[in-house]
């Protein structure tokens, strides 16, 4: 209970050291350009990742490291499945759209197994009978269809994103079932849950990142971009020209994504487009 | 006597070509589950031992890896900027601090098995991917792990890993370039060389 409430006592100060680091960090941001292409608004974004650091390292970590050792390994894989099963609805509507009609099939099975045999998720079945998983999102369509990534931006809590899988995000979030359930405590602990959760299944790679970054936030960002232009291509994206020594004389905004686009996917853009736009609106 | 030495001369040669031979799936599949066999065994690693981790690190995998050419990559453009002096002194730190940073995830192991993907490759091919992916005892999705490997002279080297699509190298080539554009390659080099002193003070406390 003393616990407890120092927690109580505490949190509020926490926030308010958070909001004056970010307020510092937005001023000294405001001068520093690195001229980064990928990065146009790097100053800005460098204080909602400090923002989003301090966030992460006073409520949202201490959190993910307890819920991690409360909670005995089966039923955290328990957790991830369930809400993994609703992701693989969307999942599945995304494959679709891409055109990836196979795929999206084995994504709606897997959600008629694990919903029924697995227990509403619980369990996967699905992969154990074969049914791979896959990873694919709004964000993903959009640039399957040839949307380039636009500027880099850290939003805040979610973290990275490009422009383009913001508005994927919008989406995402849009059509997300956890967050439309009622009653509004049950939505909230989920919510939570599912947060905490996916926070604590990346407290071994938090290390890592340490060790090898020499400036985190370039580090994650160059990670982050790297990471969804591998998504997009589904593991097997063209391999980047390679910028070395050989081929110095190219000029660094040429390593710009603007080989991206899928010509065959194209054409399906305009109705699809019109179709989606406006959901984003709303 | 003579035909004995022809016979032991015979062996040796077929001995070198054997070594030479080694397939870039075989030769990753055999080191990968060789490390991981002592991990598996050594309980000072699974509870955080950096040091250990380098050590196993640094006998079992260095021979394989090209870090020059690693260096390199990352340099991009500013490798040939650097003077010779300069590009050894940067390729040995940062041979550090991916040596440092792979023994760190070496260290976070925890019962995950290694499936090797099924590998092909054109006769005279000199780079190649072998593609491998963690499995996760837990609750944590599985993890793509791709070795990028060059064959140089008769070895084949690993130049390249991808985590989940993120490569290990050129993941530095923004920050790389931004340290060279504000304070030059030294400027680099000092910010390598303390990342790497800070690094080495953290895995000897440990």
């Amino acid at each position: 209970m003393g616990a407890l409430n120092r927690m109580k006592t505490t949190l509020p100060a926490r926030i308010k050291s958070i909001a004056v680091s970010i307020a510092a960090a937005s001023l000294l941001a405001g001068c520093a350009t690195s001229g980064n292409p990928k990065d146009p608004i790097e100053g800005f974004n460098r204080a909602i990742f400090a923002f989003n650091e301090g966030l992460d390292a006073a409520i949202i970590k201490p959190v993910a490291t307890g819920y991690e050792a409360v909670l005995p390994s089966p039923i955290r894989t328990g957790v991830t499945n369930f809400f993994g099963n609703i992701d693989d609805l969307f999942i599945g509507v995304n494959n679709l759209l891409q055109g990836k009609v196979p795929e999206a099939f084995s994504d709606f099975g897997r959600v008629v197994i694990n919903t029924t045999v697995g227990l509403l998720g619980v369990i996967d079945w699905a992969s154990d009978a074969g049914l791979e998983k896959h990873n694919e999102d709004f964000g993903q369509t959009f640039g399957r269809w040839g949307v380039g990534n636009g500027a880099y931006v850290v939003i805040p809590v979610f973290g990275s994103r490009t422009a383009r899988d913001t508005v994927g995000l919008v989406l995402d979030v849009a059509v997300d079932p956890v967050a439309k359930h009622k009653p509004i405590a049950v939505r909230n602990t989920a919510i939570v849950l599912r947060l905490e959760n996916d926070r604590a299944n990346l407290l071994a790679a938090d290390k890592v990142v340490e060790e090898a970054a020499l400036d985190k936030y370039s580090y994650m960002r160059d990670a982050y971009l790297q990471r969804r232009r591998n998504l997009i291509y589904d593991g097997n994206p063209p391999r980047e020209i390679e910028a070395d020594a050989e081929q110095a004389d190219r000029p660094v905004t040429a390593e710009a994504e603007t080989v991206e686009p899928r010509a065959e996917l194209v054409p399906v853009t305009p109705v699809l487009m019109a179709h989606t736009e406006p959901a984003v609106a709303k | 006597m003579k035909s004995l030495f022809v016979f032991l001369g015979g062996l040796l040669i077929a001995a070198t070509v054997m070594a030479q031979e080694v397939a870039p799936d075989v030769l990753v599949k055999t080191v990968t589950n060789e490390v991981l066999d002592i991990v598996r065994k050594d309980k000072e690693i699974q509870s955080g031992n950096t040091k250990k981790a380098i050590e196993l690190v640094e006998t079992k995998l260095l021979g394989h890896f090209n870090f020059t050419r690693m260096t390199q990559l990352a340099l991009a453009r500013d490798w040939r900027v650097a003077s010779p002096a300069q590009q050894k002194i940067l390729t040995d730190e940062f041979h550090s601090l991916l040596v440092r940073t792979y023994s760190k995830a070496l260290t976070e192991y925890k019962n995950q098995t290694i499936d090797f993907k099924p590998f092909s490759m054109k006769a005279g091919e000199t780079d190649v991917r072998v593609r491998t992916e963690i499995k996760q005892s837990g609750a944590g999705k599985n993890i793509e792990l791709d070795y990028y490997l060059e064959k140089s002279g008769a070895a084949w080297k690993v130049y390249d890993i991808e985590v989940g699509g993120i490569s290990l190298v050129t993941n530095y080539r923004d920050s790389f370039a931004a340290e060279v554009r504000n304070n030059g390659i030294d400027g680099l080099i000092k910010s390598l060389q303390a990342k790497n002193k800070s690094g080495e003070a953290t895995s000897v406390k440990k």
